[in-house]
């Protein structure tokens, strides 16, 4: 029970509004040092306790490096930025007129779905995608429907941008037999006897893609009303009638 | 070979750029904390693997620290409302694109070719491919567009700074996740869950696995973290072993109720917190950001989709 100590930190880190780093360090060695102590370590060992778990903790943390690869985008993101990629993707749909935010975001969920369901993950994410392209199309979308939109909807607009590239990846890329998921259920269900075929558990990912698609889309599908309705409402602009 | 340990150079050199421009960035508001960040990440790149466990360790604590006092801030730099060089949109549009599909095609042709295999490590295949996608296309956009030799560093810290320490969570969770391995806290926490319960109805029990995936996954931050542990408590014992429930079901649910978990904590920085920061929500700081707040309707109705769907289908 003692162990249980470092999710008791995480948590409580978590309730004080603490930075999450801090705790998650501290969490991890006091876990290590709990561990040490209900095993029966005497007490005058436990600083070498923590010592050896903060050195797992360094081993692990180098292991997982490849995190980062992700980043070596923005550099050439940042630069498009500053050519004036987010301004032309805006105003090719402020010019197609047809778009609204909610259908344009509702098409890029199926296509985020189901390129995913292909093995395709890496065709979007927030940092390829969502912030230099998919983001700025659904506020120029909302723009060239409404008009100047106030801050709070663009806001909004951006949060439900990168949702639907989150919610698409995540019921999408479990129907893909080689994605991690999938490795990880049938290596467990293996370690304890059981044999599992990765086809069958993709497989069985589909029906909760589907209400995914179903649940999601509809909300974006009123995603248009409620920011109708945001941006004729006077309370948050002045000068402006409904 | 080009193995991911390149990709590490690679970075390496990224985040030593970036370090060596917030020391000489005069207006700079945290400049030595910053300088000393990206620097210390930029040895962890560089010389990883050869720092040993206590070594890493100690990297990570000074890393820690620096977030903990305030690091590793923000550069003031101008706002982006206008273009410095406007570019005609078709070149942008290509050099956008770019990455994402060599990814793809470059990824296939390394798993599926002789060459690819010979060229490329199978480990990480795709990080690797992603990694030298970018670099390909940098090039390319350097040529192309022609700006200053330093502004890819600019822009790129520019970025990296609005993402800030959240780009470190990931990592940190999954090494956290190694001593909570080495600890045996998933047996603990599954022993507790499973005499907590009266698990004797079958609706039950899918209902507290769903939610035990749900839930474990909000605190880790990481349905992964979450399956063995809820699936060796609940889902093998009761589900599959005492109600007969299909494996293959329950565990493809179990771990999709999981997902629905990390829809909705801020510990899964890099698909929530990372956005957020992107994208300059500015309550990207608040545990329940717009980014959570605009997925958790969708997440908690799935949520419930998911239990029923595994109580009708997998029995």
């Amino acid at each position: 029970m003692l162990v249980l100590v470092g999710i008791l930190i995480v948590v409580a880190g978590f309730a004080l509004r603490a930075n999450p780093l801090p705790t998650i360090l501290v969490g991890a060695v006091a876990t290590g040092v709990a561990a040490a102590l209900s095993s029966g370590l005497p007490v005058a060992d436990l600083p070498k306790a923590a010592l050896d778990t903060l050195a797992r903790f360094g081993t692990a943390f180098n292991d997982n490096r490849y995190f980062h690869i992700t980043w070596l985008i923005l550099p050439l993101i940042g630069l498009l930025e500053r050519a004036g990629l987010q301004e032309k993707a805006k105003t090719l749909i402020t010019r197609s007129g047809a778009a609204t935010p909610g259908r344009l975001l509702l098409s890029y969920l199926a296509v985020r779905q189901g390129t995913s369901a292909l093995g395709l993950t890496s065709l979007g994410g927030h940092p390829q995608m969502v912030r230099p392209l998919i983001a700025p199309m659904a506020e120029g979308a909302a723009e060239a429907q409404l008009g100047p939109i106030p801050d709070n909807a663009r806001f909004r607009i951006r949060s439900m941008t990168a949702a639907t590239d989150n919610i698409g990846l995540f019921f999408g890329e479990d129907i893909f037999i080689a994605i991690g998921s999938i490795v990880l259920i049938v290596g467990f269900m293996e370690q304890a006897g059981i044999h599992v075929d990765a086809l069958h558990v993709s497989l069985w990912a589909i029906p909760t893609a589907i209400v995914a698609f179903l649940v999601h889309g509809a909300r974006l599908m009123l995603f248009d009303r409620a920011l109708r309705q945001q941006a004729s409402n006077p309370g948050r602009r002045e000068g402006t009638e409904p | 070979m080009i193995t991911v340990d390149h990709a590490y150079l690679l970075l390496g050199v990224m985040f030593l750029g970036f370090s060596l421009l917030t020391l000489r960035d005069p207006a700079h508001p945290k400049r030595l904390l910053g300088g000393l960040f990206w620097g210390l990440l930029a040895v962890s790149m560089l010389f990883g693997g050869l720092l040993g466990g206590l070594g890493n360790g100690l990297l990570v604590l000074a890393l820690v620290t620096i977030v903990a006092v305030g690091g590793p801030g923000a550069s003031r730099l101008p706002a982006l409302s206008s273009a410095e060089a406007a570019a005609p949109g078709y070149k942008l549009a290509v050099l956008a694109v770019a990455v994402p599909l060599l990814t793809v095609v470059g990824t296939l042709a390394a798993q599926h070719t002789e060459m690819g295999k010979l060229l490329i490590s199978t480990r990480q295949t795709t990080l690797i491919v992603l990694g030298l996608g970018c670099l390909l296309t940098l090039v390319g956009c350097m040529l192309w567009l022609r700006p200053p030799a330093l502004a890819p560093v600019r822009e790129g810290r520019r970025l990296m700074e609005g993402i800030g320490w959240a780009a470190l969570m990931p990592q940190m969770l999954a090494a956290l996740g190694a001593v909570f391995l080495a600890s045996n806290v998933g047996n603990v926490v599954g022993d507790l869950v499973s005499s907590a319960f009266a698990l004797d109805t079958r609706f039950i029990a899918v209902t507290v696995y769903c939610l035990g995936m749900a839930l474990f996954t909000i605190i880790m931050g990481n349905a992964f973290a979450a399956f063995p542990v809820m699936t060796a408590a609940i889902a093998l014992p009761i589900l599959i072993h005492q109600f007969g429930g299909d494996p293959a079901i329950v565990c493809a649910i179990g771990m999709l109720a999981g997902f629905c978990g990390t829809l909705m904590t801020p510990m899964a920085a890099n698909f929530n917190v990372v956005p957020a920061n992107l994208l300059g929500l500015p309550d990207r700081d608040r545990a329940f950001n717009g980014v959570i707040r605009a997925q958790a309707p969708s997440a908690l109705v799935i949520l419930i989709a998911n239990i029923l769907l595994m109580y009708f289908l997998a029995f």
